[in-house]
């Protein structure tokens, strides 16, 4: 996995609350057998419109948005499915990281998987960023911070372990076959 | 230990929840690590695993415990009949058979059992891994699905895992995972006639909302659980990710294992006894501490269905649409859905009634259907389509005669699967056409682009097929 360490770019906002993995990432995109060229299919009932155009009033599609690297969505992102197609979706398109209040707890794993870093903030810190779209912000993985325009500072949560395996770039299967020795004696002890 | 683990020990009993956690702990949790977590039963579908292979495949490693994983096709398969993988090209979209040939090709690879179309135990993941025994108390359960949940209805713990963790278990049979929160949601007093486990699901989750279980595994407890069969209690612990929860859990007793005793799956003999002795350890002590409770009185139950864009947008079947919030996503969703602050929600008209999903399509659900439909007729604008969660319970269903009361009404009887839970399998409902549906999300887009779903029960999905617009199945006779 590619390290994630700093993320500096300016945000896109998606004011929705409760954005759920049927809108990340619609099912019928679902039956790809590899994970590439997810980024086409992200959002794809609001970013398109019927005809298959381009829907110019959707935010991601707005020219100021093109190259953000940091989306600021509503209250709980990615409820519903386990489908890593939605983190898939949002790293091929571009995202480093997403911002909200609450994150759907198998959305966030999947997420730091795919270095994804999903920024928990508290009320107040998102409704600066939902009142100011494409402001310039910086994330420090490292610090757990995030750096606003005006100098302030913000601390959000992630646990040390995935904080360690985004800034070294640590894939979590070789963690776990490193530990093959506990899980035979684990398997032996209740077979 | 630490002196974490001695306090925890003095200060209370120990709920469910842990004790299934504690007996799968490989390696313990550290501020720096999350614990290493032993996977008893690794359930597998055509949709979340082809990503997990190909990362095997590239490093050359082996699948751990092919005898610990179970695999069937479900999602993108479709629910008219095919004889066999060479003949899905005749009703697939080229996508779905190429991810359905390419699950079996990986069970073949790896040894690992599939239950394809030439088994009679093929259908919806969550659905035979019950139906089998394969689920069984105090189990750690997982699969690349959400709705995994479902088998904590027989006190195991099981949770939906993305595909990257589906190729961990897959190569380690293990997971790396930090010790989730417990929520009690106790539900005491009768439960008045004619509401189900569906309804009782659809107010918890109006009341937690869909984002208050997040972080939390749910033990449902009370007298209004005890009394549900093992059907109604799976369909109450499938919606528990639904509350935004990690998984939903009830404590296993006689009715669990009067359901397991006998299974293909489930121990026998000797090994019966042995696990029985074992099952009747796991209850809740009667002290044990969870992080939040919180009570519901089952006495004012009724049967509810949404009217909104998320599961948590729940109402009484004789309620009306709450008023408008100013908030957008409350708007946005009633514009989506066609419906007005204020307004019934019962007489909406329907264009679409499904019967099926993981939530209910076990034979019990199609008995309640057909109880309803039992020489009526659906209203003629209505299509509807009835699925059932298994080949085995289609073949029950069958053999007592209730295909033929769904298609003498009107409906469409169909092979097992998804279907329009999801819409992968070509099973959808046209835009703008208004769906009454017995599965589990009423997302935007969920049941087909532009699709609008309200979630209910069977009897209620049964009620609103006769009379063409949503009904409360009181109204019918
Ligand atoms: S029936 Fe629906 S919710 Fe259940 S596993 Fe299939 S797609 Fe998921």
């Amino acid at each position: 996995m590619e390290k994630v360490t700093i993320i500096h770019s300016r945000t896109v906002i998606l004011p929705q609350a409760d954005i759920d993995t049927d809108q990340i990432l619609p099912a019928r995109f679902l039956t790809t057998t590899t994970r590439a060229g997810m980024g086409d299919a992200l959002f794809a009932d609001w970013r398109y419109d019927s005809a298959g155009g381009l829907n110019k009033d959707f935010p991601l599609n707005k020219p100021e948005a093109q190259g953000c690297r940091i989306l600021v969505a509503g209250n709980n992102f990615g409820c519903g499915s386990s489908r890593e197609h939605a983190p898939w979706g949002l790293v091929d398109f571009g995202f480093k990281a997403v911002i909200s209040t609450a994150f759907a707890d198998i959305f966030r794993n999947n997420a730091l998987k795919n270095g994804l870093v999903p920024i928990l903030v508290d009320e107040a810190t998102h409704q600066w960023l939902m009142d100011n779209p494409g402001a310039e912000i910086s994330v420090d993985v490292g610090k757990r911070q995030l750096l606003l325009p005006d100098g302030s500072v913000v601390d959000f949560p992630i646990d040390d372990f995935s904080r360690y395996c985004l800034i070294e770039g640590i894939d979590q299967l070789g963690y776990l076959l490193k530990q093959s020795d506990h899980i035979s004696h684990f398997e032996q002890q209740h077979s | 230990m630490g002196l974490a683990g001695i306090g925890g020990s003095l200060m209370g009993g120990k709920s469910l929840f842990q004790k299934v956690w504690e007996n799968h702990i490989v390696v313990p949790e550290t501020a720096d690590t999350p614990a290493v977590l032993y996977i008893d039963l690794h359930l597998i579908h055509e949709v979340t695993t082809p990503q997990a292979f190909s990362v095997l495949k590239e490093r050359e490693l082996e699948v751990r415990r092919p005898d610990r994983t179970l695999a069937t096709m479900d999602h993108s398969t479709p629910t008219v009949p095919v004889t066999g993988l060479e003949d899905l090209d005749r009703v697939s979209d080229p996508a779905a058979a190429a991810q359905i040939r390419a699950l079996a090709k990986n069970c073949r690879q790896f040894g690992i059992e599939l239950h394809g179309f030439d088994s009679e135990h093929r259908g919806i993941v969550h659905v035979i891994g019950p139906e089998l025994g394969a689920t069984q108390p105090g189990k750690t359960i997982v699969c690349g699905d959400s709705h995994t949940s479902t088998h904590g209805a027989f006190g195991a713990l099981s949770f939906g895992i993305g595909t990257t963790e589906v190729g961990h278990v897959l190569a380690t049979q293990c997971l790396l995972q930090r010790r989730p929160k417990t929520l009690a949601v106790n539900i005491s007093g009768a439960v008045p006639d004619g509401v189900t486990a569906k309804d009782i699901i659809l107010a918890i989750i109006g009341q937690v909302g869909v984002d208050g279980g997040v972080g939390h595994v749910i033990e449902y407890r009370g007298d209004a659980i005890t009394g549900l069969d093992m059907d109604q209690r799976m369909t109450v612990c499938n919606m528990s990710i639904e509350a935004g929860a990690r998984s939903g859990m009830i404590a296993p007793d006689d009715t669990t294992y009067e359901y397991l005793s006998g299974r293909p799956a489930a121990p026998a003999g000797a090994d019966w006894d042995a696990a029985l002795k074992h099952w009747q350890s796991l209850p809740s002590d009667l002290d044990a501490r969870f992080d939040k409770e919180i009570t519901i009185d089952a006495t004012m139950l009724q049967p509810m269905v949404t009217f909104g864009t998320n599961p948590g947008m729940v109402i009484p079947v004789s309620g009306v649409i709450p008023p408008d919030t100013g908030d957008i996503s409350f708007r946005q969703a009633l514009d989506y859905m066609g419906l007005q602050s204020g307004a019934p929600i019962a007489g909406t008209p329907v264009d679409v009634v499904f019967v099926g999903s993981c939530t209910n399509s076990r034979i019990s659900d199609l008995r309640q259907t057909a109880a309803i439909l039992k020489g009526r007729r659906i209203a003629p604008n209505v299509h509807m389509l009835v699925v059932p969660g298994s080949q085995s319970i289609k073949a029950q269903a069958e053999a007592e005669g209730l295909d033929k009361i769904f298609e003498a009404a009107g409906a469409q009887w169909r092979e097992s699967g998804c279907s329009m839970c999801l819409g992968m399998n070509g099973d959808t409902v046209p835009s703008g056409q208004l769906c009454v549906s017995t599965s589990n999300r009423n997302f935007e887009g969920r049941q087909g682009i532009g699709a609008r779903t309200i979630l209910a029960s069977p009897a209620t999905a049964a009620a609103s097929a006769i009379r063409g617009c949503v009904s409360d199945v009181n109204n019918i006779n």
